[in-house]
C-alpha cells in the first residue's frame, strides 16, 4: 500500500513523515523545504506500508514544479494523509475539498493542534468529521501527539466522492464549513507577531535584515575559527604531525610512495597546506579547514530556517532580486548555495518559471562559493591579509550583480512576481535542528571526504607521470598571459572539477603572490562547477541549458580573471 | 454595507482593512492568488509595504502573505468604512 502525505506548504508534512517512518528528512520553517518526494516505510497492522512525503501544494491546479510533482504523485497513491494546519483551517480546507473530489481515500491530520489553543481557535472536531465525511485526527507532529491514533485510522480512510466543483463554489463550501466548525476568540497580538510585522516593514525590516546577515556572518566565522584554532589545528600540529614525521622517515623521505602518502616535504618538514599527500593535506583540508566551516555554517543556516526568517528576507530583497531577473524567493536557494551548490540548485524548484530557474542555477554555480571553497579562501587567501578576502568576495558579488543583470535582459521567458506565505516565527526545536545540522555535516563527511582523498591520490599520480606538465604547457598561453598565473595553476582548474577545496589547496605549493592568489581563487570559484554540481545542473536544466550555463561560466570566469589581472 | 470606496491593495495604507472586490488579471494571476485564498469576497488587512515598489504584506485567513507590487496593483479592494475616517 502506498500512503501519500499531502498538504499545503509548511504544515509539517516532513515532520510527520519522520514520525511515521523514522526516516530523517530536512525540516524547516518555510514553504518549499521539500522540493522532491522522499519514501519511507511504516508499520501498519500486520504488514508495512510505503509512505511518501510529497512537496507541499496549495491546489491541485499546479503553479510551480514542486506542485506538479505533487499532482503526479497523487495518481499513484492508495491513501492520502491530508496534513492540515489546524491554526489556518480556511486556507488548508481548499486542498482537502479538492482531494475529496478525486475519489482517493483520505484521512485528515489536523496538525499543529497545539497552536489552536494559544491562538484562541476552537474547532468542533465532530462537526468537521461529519461535514468532510472522512476521519479527522488532531496531531502535533513535533511532539508525536496523535500519531498513534492517526496510524490506527489509516485503514478507515474513505472518500465521500464529492462532486467536482468550480473554484468559487469550492471556496464557498470552505466558507460554509468554517462557519460551522470554527470559533475564534479575540486575543492580543503577541511579541512574536509584532516582530514578524516589523521584519517586513521598510525601515525596521531593512535594519533587521542587515543585522541578521551581519550577525550570521560573524557567528559563522567565530564558531569556525574557534573550532580550527582551539580544536583541529592543535590536534593536527601536536598529535598528527609527529606521527607523519616519523612515517616520513620510515618511507625514506621521498619517492613515489612517500609522495602519495605524505607528499613533498617543505624545508624538511610536513606542511599541511603544501605537502599534498593523502595523510597530510588529504586529511587536513577536509577536517581542519573545511569541516569547521561546514558545521558552523549549517548551525546558523538551520537556525534561520527553523525560526522562519528566510521568507521575510525574501520580501526585503525582492526589489534587488528583480534586477537580476529573479524574485525575492530566489534568495533561499542562493543562501543554501553558500553551504553547497547541489541542494541549492535543487531548491531552485521553488521558483515558478523556467527562466528564473535557469538564471538562479547559473548565478549560483558561478558566483556563489560553497562553504568548502570559502573555508579554503579564508584559510589560504586570509593568511595574506583580510583585504584580499574582501577583494575575492567583492568581485564575486559584482559578478553576481552584473551577470544577473545581463541574464535578466537576455534570457527569454518571464519572471512572475513574488507571492509567498510568511510563516509565523517559531522557537526552534533544538533536537530536530541539531539533527538537521548533523544530517548535513554527515552528508559532507560521507560524500566529500572520499572524493577529496581520491582527488589527492589522482593529483599525485598524474604529477608523478608528468600528465599535468603536458596540460600545463598546452594551456600556458591563456593561464600565464591572460590570467597572470604560473602555468602549473591550470592543474588546479582541472582538479576543480572534482573538488573546489582541493583545487584551491593546489595553489598553496605554487608560491603565488597575493594578487595571483586572488585571481586564482576567483577563477576557481567561477569556473566549471564541481562534478556533483555539474550532474545536478544537467538533471535540473537539461542538456541544452546546462551547456549554455557552462558556456556562460567559462566566459565569465576568463573575463573576470583577465580583468582582475589587469586592475590589481 | 460599509463603503469606504475602492482602491488597489498597492495603494492601501498599512493597517487598513477591506474586502477583495476584483482581481484584474488573466487566468495565471487569478490561479496563483486564489490558491492562497485571495479571492473576491475575502476580507484582508494590509500589514506593510516595502520601499521602491517592493512586495506588500497582508493578513488573509489569519495567515500572512507577501505579494509583489505589480500583483498588488491588480487587486481591487473595497475598503471598510472606518478606515477612511
Amino acid at each position: 500500500m502506498k500512503i501519500l502525505l499531502m498538504g499545503n506548504p509548511n504544515v509539517g508534512k516532513s515532520v510527520l513523515f519522520s514520525r511515521l517512518t523514522g526516516v530523517r528528512v530536512i525540516v524547516s520553517n518555510y514553504p518549499g523545504t521539500t522540493v522532491s518526494y522522499t519514501r519511507g516505510e511504516t508499520k501498519l497492522g500486520e504488514g508495512t506500508a510505503e509512505v511518501i512525503d510529497v512537496p507541499g501544494t496549495y491546489t491541485l491546479e499546479p503553479t510551480s514544479e514542486a506542485e506538479e510533482v505533487a499532482l503526479e504523485m497523487l495518481r499513484s497513491g492508495d491513501v492520502v494523509i491530508n496534513v492540515v494546519n489546524a491554526a489556518n483551517l480556511e486556507r488548508n480546507l481548499y486542498l482537502t475539498l479538492q482531494l475529496l473530489e478525486k475519489g482517493v481515500p483520505v484521512v485528515v491530520a489536523l496538525n499543529m493542534w497545539d497552536d489552536t489553543r494559544h491562538e484562541g481557535i476552537d474547532i468542533n472536531l465532530d462537526k468537521l468529521r461529519e461535514l468532510l465525511g472522512v476521519p479527522v485526527i488532531p496531531t502535533v507532529a513535533v511532539t508525536g501527539e496523535g500519531i498513534k491514533e492517526l496510524v490506527e485510522n489509516i485503514p478507515k480512510a474513505t472518500s465521500p466522492h464529492l462532486p467536482s466543483r468550480r473554484r468559487d463554489q469550492r471556496w464557498a463550501a470552505v466558507g460554509r464549513i468554517i462557519n460551522q466548525v470554527q470559533h475564534v476568540t479575540h486575543r492580543h497580538h503577541t511579541w512574536r507577531e509584532r516582530l514578524s510585522d516589523a521584519s517586513v516593514k521598510p525601515l525596521s525590516g531593512g535594519i533587521i535584515a542587515l543585522a541578521v546577515l551581519a550577525v550570521s556572518f560573524i557567528v559563522v566565522r567565530f564558531i569556525a575559527e574557534g573550532l580550527i584554532g582551539y580544536v583541529f589545528e592543535p590536534l593536527f600540529n601536536n598529535l598528527w604531525a609527529p606521527v607523519l614525521t616519523r612515517l616520513s622517515a620510515i618511507l625514506g623521505g621521498g619517492g613515489f610512495l612517500h609522495d602519495i602518502v605524505i607528499g613533498k616535504l617543505i624545508n624538511g618538514q610536513v606542511d599541511f597546506f603544501q605537502s599534498f599527500g593523502l595523510l597530510s593535506s588529504g586529511l587536513y583540508i577536509p577536517f581542519a579547514v573545511v569541516l569547521p566551516y561546514i558545521v558552523s555554517f549549517y548551525l546558523v543556516l538551520s537556525l534561520l530556517e527553523d525560526v522562519g526568517y528566510l521568507p521575510r528576507l525574501a520580501v526585503m530583497v525582492d526589489t534587488i532580486m528583480h534586477r537580476l531577473g529573479l524574485h525575492g524567493y530566489a534568495i533561499i536557494p542562493t543562501l543554501l548555495g553558500l553551504g553547497c551548490n547541489v541542494p541549492a540548485i535543487l531548491a531552485t524548484r521553488i521558483l515558478e518559471s523556467k527562466r528564473e530557474r535557469f538564471i538562479a542555477a547559473t548565478l549560483i554555480s558561478i558566483a556563489i562559493p560553497c562553504a568548502a571553497l570559502q573555508a579554503m579562501i579564508f584559510g589560504l587567501v586570509g593568511a595574506r591579509g583580510a583585504q584580499y578576502v574582501v577583494i575575492v568576495y567583492g568581485t564575486l558579488f559584482v559578478v553576481w550583480i552584473i551577470l544577473g543583470t545581463i541574464l535578466r535582459y537576455t534570457v527569454r521567458g518571464f519572471t512572475p512576481e513574488l507571492l509567498i506565505e510568511i510563516p509565523p516565527y517559531r522557537l526552534p526545536q533544538w533536537r530536530a535542528m541539531l539533527q538537521k545540522v548533523w544530517m548535513r555535516v554527515y552528508g559532507f563527511l560521507a560524500e566529500a571526504i572520499p572524493i577529496i582523498l581520491g582527488a589527492v591520490l589522482v593529483i599525485n599520480i598524474l604529477y608523478f607521470f608528468g600528465v599535468f606538465e603536458a596540460i600545463a604547457s598546452f594551456t600556458a598561453p591563456v593561464v600565464t598571459n591572460f590570467l597572470g598565473l604560473p602555468k602549473e595553476a591550470v592543474t588546479a582548474v582541472v582538479i576543480g572539477f572534482l573538488r573546489k577545496d582541493v583545487a584551491l589547496g593546489m595553489l598553496a605549493p605554487l608560491a603565488l603572490s597575493a594578487k595571483q592568489l586572488v585571481v586564482g581563487s576567483v577563477v576557481l570559484s567561477m569556473f566549471f562547477p564541481c562534478i556533483a554540481t555539474f550532474v545536478v545542473l544537467l538533471r535540473e536544466l537539461g542538456v541544452v541549458d546546462m551547456l549554455k550555463s557552462t558556456g556562460i561560466m567559462i566566459a565569465a570566469a576568463l573575463i573576470t580573471g583577465g580583468i582582475l589581472n589587469l586592475v590589481l | 454595507m460599509p463603503d469606504g470606496g475602492q482602491t488597489t491593495l498597492a495603494r492601501m495604507r498599512a493597517g487598513q482593512s477591506g474586502v477583495v472586490a476584483h482581481l484584474q488579471g488573466g487566468h495565471g494571476l487569478v490561479n496563483r492568488l486564489s490558491a492562497l485564498g485571495i479571492i473576491p469576497g475575502k476580507r484582508i488587512t494590509k500589514i506593510s509595504s516595502t520601499l521602491m515598489r517592493g512586495p506588500v504584506t497582508i493578513e488573509v485567513d489569519r495567515a500572512r502573505v507577501a505579494i509583489g507590487f505589480g500583483m498588488a496593483s491588480r487587486i481591487l479592494v473595497q475598503l471598510d468604512d472606518e478606515s477612511t475616517k
